[in-house]
């Protein structure tokens, strides 16, 4: 084992922090807080990922951070704020079934996400290159969230989530994208988020609620 | 600069000009003009584009931003030349849903805008050197389209539109980390890491990138541009986007998006190739058998006159990926042929379907009756265009399933039986349906409609020019873009 | 390994500061609750007083009881002492800390409990047998978090052994382990339930509808009672003593020299102070939890400890 500097168990101990939003976000039923998760992760990412920039000498990294702060911490968390205020949302909250099989699920993922990228763990030569498992499990966690979830808004946090792991994983495992990429993306989401808006006033107005199970018209064949 | 490979920027900003025009008055009646002049303008300058590839090879701009070669050139021609029909036909269509007041003017200019919207990323897509671009425009595909899917607001194609949404959002995430992956792998081989996304760059350092990370990479990014490309088990989101959205919007979807996002995984195959052996290929053929034979199976079961097409476009596109898989010159030529045809047929089928439905006033099947009766030209189109996709000869259809039955045969002798069964299958499942559709009384309160019938006989008769007689620049083409995915090409 | 005959006295020595000052814990403690709830509090050695008066008085047996029920007094507080000694207070790499490892240290707390569960049952009132259904359905969800908490700070040291571990975190200096703050804040928690406090059991009343370890004890008085609450004390501070040790290491002695030793010693008072300090502002700002809503309490313990062992194993293996 070798001496590692403060900096990069800075970022570990944020990456896991990370982690903890993911399964906080999975434990939580109220939309308010649920929001404010999604903003500390975009905001976690983002000091991490200023980190990673002064611990390797990256200044183009800088650049995604104020990006990922900007838009994660800030532009989308208020305008899902905004979107549930709007909607009249503020007091809603999700049932919770099998939560604890859920979270059970949820770290068996994690888990599972470690073994997937181990091969890449073992070639990188990053001082990152153990947060590449986390970002995978950020991405699987969202998706979880998104499958078990019925509401409209938890939904999008989830989708937001995985966007935050792909992020994540770029700058883990890569430093970063080609900044052009990672524009294009950052335009991607930001779209998505919009319309995602966009949506919620359309699904209100056609089903008179969130939940996206009530929209279940579509259906194979014979009924 | 680099002048033949400059030609790829007019067709880019024809279509991005086209965006904001049409977002400014995409509500007059005159639109529609508006929206086929711009198609007409794209499609000229993708036939610059394709000129300047016959003559000189591939080509890459000087900022190494955009790679065209007999690859995706032919793609590139497709894609606008069915944009182009579909636009004629999209101008009269649309009208009539103003008239029946399923549309307001607002919503039309949505509409317009974001046709050419999904037009650009379509191009871009294909045209882009940078697989992280790549990523960017299918994503762009998926936002641009999910407004059209549900332009009418029912409570259907909501849901649709939400399917669509979450369903392939979710499935492009795990591309992007795909595509993060293949960064990854690329960085240890290429010295500038600002090439290190590039197509051309990671295609000559193909043999030296990681396997394991590679397989991964690959795994990854088949999931992902799969669940564009509809393969089962990720089709979900298609049945429904196709058959809630406008008709051209279907056209498009079926006829455009799947195929590029097939293209899209042809190229991460053909980086993996070298190093990942056969595995790249063995999983596209599992997933397009299992797609071709689920779909044949669904055919069935549909009611709905979209839905039914929606589920052959995923028979056929399983069928391509299973081609691809196969690999060797033989079975890359006949999906490279396969890509074009069944493009043009099911746009031309989605056309004539829906003229139907405005017929009969509905997509169920049940409703549509005696077409031929009501209104020849349709219940002809959709016959011909039915019998067309089903494989029969003239049609090119039956010329790339032969090959491809025939390459099979050669490298994978057993497969060949689900495959014909699959065939026989799918044709009693589209002629059960569409025999009553076709011939049969009519209805009493079925009325004819305004149709523009150009796009399907344009369609029609290239598929079965196609069919006949391939073009020898054309074949020219599809032979070097064989040479280029399977390394070798026909003789 | 042989030791010197001093370092076995000073493991005795240890063991029984350890036991004795408990109590003043507990008391310490109430002082501070009393504080933040602005109330007069009782002196800080009125644990002692309470457990002098009870010694002195009577013990009354129900008629029912068993041998059982009067040999589990003796029986917890000897698993408790046993397992305080295998604690270093103020100085590792004691001859006592080598007997025993945190894994048989969990085994301790476990006997003292299964017991007193028993006792509970075994004068058949009511509720006692409502406090040992509790206290069982506690402890087995708290434990897996327990265990989870020690796999971490064992593979982090490559050992079980306390002592080893405490000597290798101190070796290793100021290291940033996100293992280390999940585990702890899961291992708060567990020690939160299994001690009996607030949220989960509220250790001042004797509400029928709550009370989960009161419950059980209900029918014990005199020197009995005496000596399960002090076992109980005892149990709180091995918690106590166990959070302080693992995760701020710092300070305890290293080297049996008078320095070093009056060091330790120092360092423990500190740290037990300021963690009991932190127990009584979350316990006033906590009310009491239902006790259907105890399962999702300790889930969130169990998920924070399996959550530190995922970031050692993912994050911190390979460095």
């Amino acid at each position: 084992m070798t001496p590692v500097s403060l900096y990069t168990q800075a970022i570990l101990m944020l990456a896991a922090l990370v982690l903890f939003t993911s399964f906080a976000l999975l434990a939580q039923a109220r939309m308010f807080a649920l929001i404010r998760l999604y903003a500390w992760q975009g905001t976690l990412l983002a000091v991490t990922t200023a980190l990673v920039a002064w611990v390797t000498h990256q200044p183009r990294l800088y650049i995604s951070a104020l990006l990922t702060l900007g838009l994660k911490a800030l532009l989308i968390p208020w305008f899902l704020n905004r979107l549930v205020i709007r909607l009249g949302l503020q007091h809603e909250t999700e049932v919770l079934q099998g939560n604890s099989l859920i979270l059970l699920g949820a770290a068996a993922l994690t888990v599972f996400s470690y073994y997937v990228v181990m091969p890449i763990v073992q070639l990188s030569t990053l001082v990152t290159r153990n947060v590449i498992a986390v970002s995978l499990a950020v991405i699987l966690l969202g998706l979880l969230l998104i499958i078990v979830r019925r509401k409209a808004v938890t939904q999008v946090v989830g989708f937001m989530c995985m966007e935050n792991g792909l992020f994540f994983a770029a700058v883990a495992s890569t430093y970063g994208m080609p900044m052009v990429v990672e524009l294009g993306v950052a335009f991607d989401v930001l779209v998505a988020s919009i319309l995602f808006g966009v949506f919620f006033l359309h699904i209100r107005d056609s089903i008179d609620s969130l939940d996206v199970d009530r929209l279940n018209q579509l259906r194979e064949g014979d009924d | 600069m680099n002048p033949p490979a400059d030609a790829v920027y007019p067709m880019l900003l024809i279509p991005l000009v086209g965006v904001i025009a049409l977002g400014v008055i995409g509500h007059s009646r005159r639109a529609g003009w508006v929206n086929i002049a711009i198609s007409a303008a794209t499609f000229v300058a993708s036939l610059r584009l394709a000129l300047g590839v016959l003559k000189h090879g591939p080509l890459l701009t000087t900022s190494k931003m955009f790679y065209i070669d007999s690859f995706n050139v032919y793609l590139l021609v497709l894609t606008a030349f069915v944009g182009l029909t579909t636009a004629i036909f999209s101008r009269t269509y649309m009208l009539d849903e103003m008239k029946l007041g399923r549309v307001s003017t607002k919503r039309l200019q949505l509409y317009h805008a974001m046709y050419q919207g999904f037009l650009l990323t379509m191009l871009l897509a294909l045209s882009t050197n940078n697989l992280g671009i790549l990523w960017v425009a299918m994503e762009g595909a998926t936002l641009a389209t999910v407004l059209l899917v549900s332009l009418y607001r029912t409570p259907e194609s909501i849901e649709a539109a939400w399917k669509y949404f979450i369903l392939c959002g979710v499935g492009i995430a795990q591309a992007l980390f795909g595509t993060v992956l293949l960064f990854f792998a690329a960085q240890r081989v290429v010295r500038n890491r600002h090439q290190a996304l590039l197509w051309n760059i990671l295609y000559a350092h193909a043999a030296y990138l990681d396997p394991a990370v590679m397989g991964l990479a690959f795994v990854f990014l088949l999931v992902g541009y799969g669940t564009k490309v509809g393969l089962v088990p990720l089709h979900n989101w298609l049945p429904d986007a196709h058959s809630e959205g406008p008709t051209p919007i279907s056209a498009v979807l079926s006829g455009l998006l799947l195929n590029v996002a097939l293209y899209a995984l042809v190229r991460i195959k053909m980086l993996a190739d070298p190093t990942l052996g056969a595995l790249p290929g063995e999983l596209m053929m599992g997933f397009g058998m299992l797609s071709f034979i689920v779909a044949v199976l669904f055919l069935h079961r549909q009611r709905d006159i979209k839905r039914l097409y929606s589920y052959s476009s995923i028979e056929h596109m399983g069928l391509m990926t299973f081609g691809f898989g196969v690999g060797g010159a033989l079975a890359t030529f006949a999906a490279l042929l396969h890509m074009t045809v069944h493009s043009l047929t099911k746009s031309s089928i989605f056309v004539t379907a829906g003229h139907a439905a405005h017929i009969a006033g509905s997509q169920s099947i049940d409703r549509i009756r005696g077409l031929i009766r009501t209104q020849p030209a349709v219940g002809w189109g959709l016959l011909i265009g039915t019998v067309a996709i089903a494989g029969f000869p003239p049609f090119g259809i039956f010329t790339s399933e032969f090959l491809l039955l025939v390459a099979t045969m050669q490298s994978w002798p057993w497969l060949t039986i689900p495959l014909l069964i699959g065939l026989v299958v799918a044709l009693a499942g589209l002629f059960r349906q569409v025999q009553p559709m076709v011939y049969g009384e009519a209805m009493p309160d079925q009325r004819p409609t305004r149709t523009s019938m150009v796009p399907v006989v344009v369609h029609l008769a290239l598929v079965l020019w196609l069919g006949l007689a391939i073009p020898a620049f054309l074949a020219q083409w599809f032979n070097h873009a064989t040479f280029l995915i399977s390394g070798s090409s026909l003789p | 390994m042989a030791y010197p005959l001093t370092a076995w006295a000073l493991a005795l020595l240890q063991t029984l500061l350890f036991i004795a000052s408990a109590p003043l814990l507990c008391g310490w403690v109430k002082r501070v609750r009393c504080a933040f709830q602005n109330r007069a509090s009782p002196p800080l050695w009125q644990p002692y007083r309470d457990l002098g008066k009870l010694f002195r008085k009577s013990v009354i047996l129900a008629e029912e009881a068993s041998w059982l029920f009067r040999a589990t007094p003796y029986i917890v507080l000897a698993a408790m002492v046993l397992a305080a000694a295998v604690i270093p207070l103020i100085a590792v790499n004691l001859p006592t800390d080598a007997i025993a490892d945190v894994i048989v240290l969990v085994g301790f707390l476990a006997l003292g409990r299964f017991f007193i569960a028993l006792a509970g049952l075994d004068i058949g009132t009511a509720f006692g047998g409502i406090g040992s259904s509790r206290e069982m359905m506690v402890s087995s969800l708290a434990e897996p978090a327990m265990l989870m908490a020690v796999f971490t700070i064992s593979m982090t040291a490559s050992s079980t052994n306390l002592s080893t571990a405490m000597h290798y975190l101190l070796q290793s200096g100021l290291v940033l382990r996100p293992s280390f703050v999940f585990t702890a804040a899961g291992l708060m928690m567990v020690a939160v339930a299994e001690s009996g406090r607030l949220p989960v059991d509220n250790p001042a009343t004797h509400l029928e509808l709550t009370m989960i370890h009161e419950g059980m004890i209900l029918e014990y008085s005199g020197r009995h009672l005496a000596l399960i609450e002090w076992a109980s004390e005892i149990k709180f501070m091995i918690y106590a003593v166990l959070i302080a040790d693992i995760f701020l290491p710092w300070g305890i002695a290293t080297r049996v020299t008078p320095w070093e030793l009056l060091s330790g010693v120092v360092a423990i008072t500190v740290k037990l102070a300021l963690l009991a300090v932190l127990l009584g502002a979350v316990e006033s700002g906590l009310a009491k939890m239902r006790l259907f809503r105890v399962p999702e309490f300790l889930n969130l313990a169990f998920l924070l400890c399996l959550l530190g062992l995922l970031s050692h194993i993912i994050l911190e293996v390979a460095i």
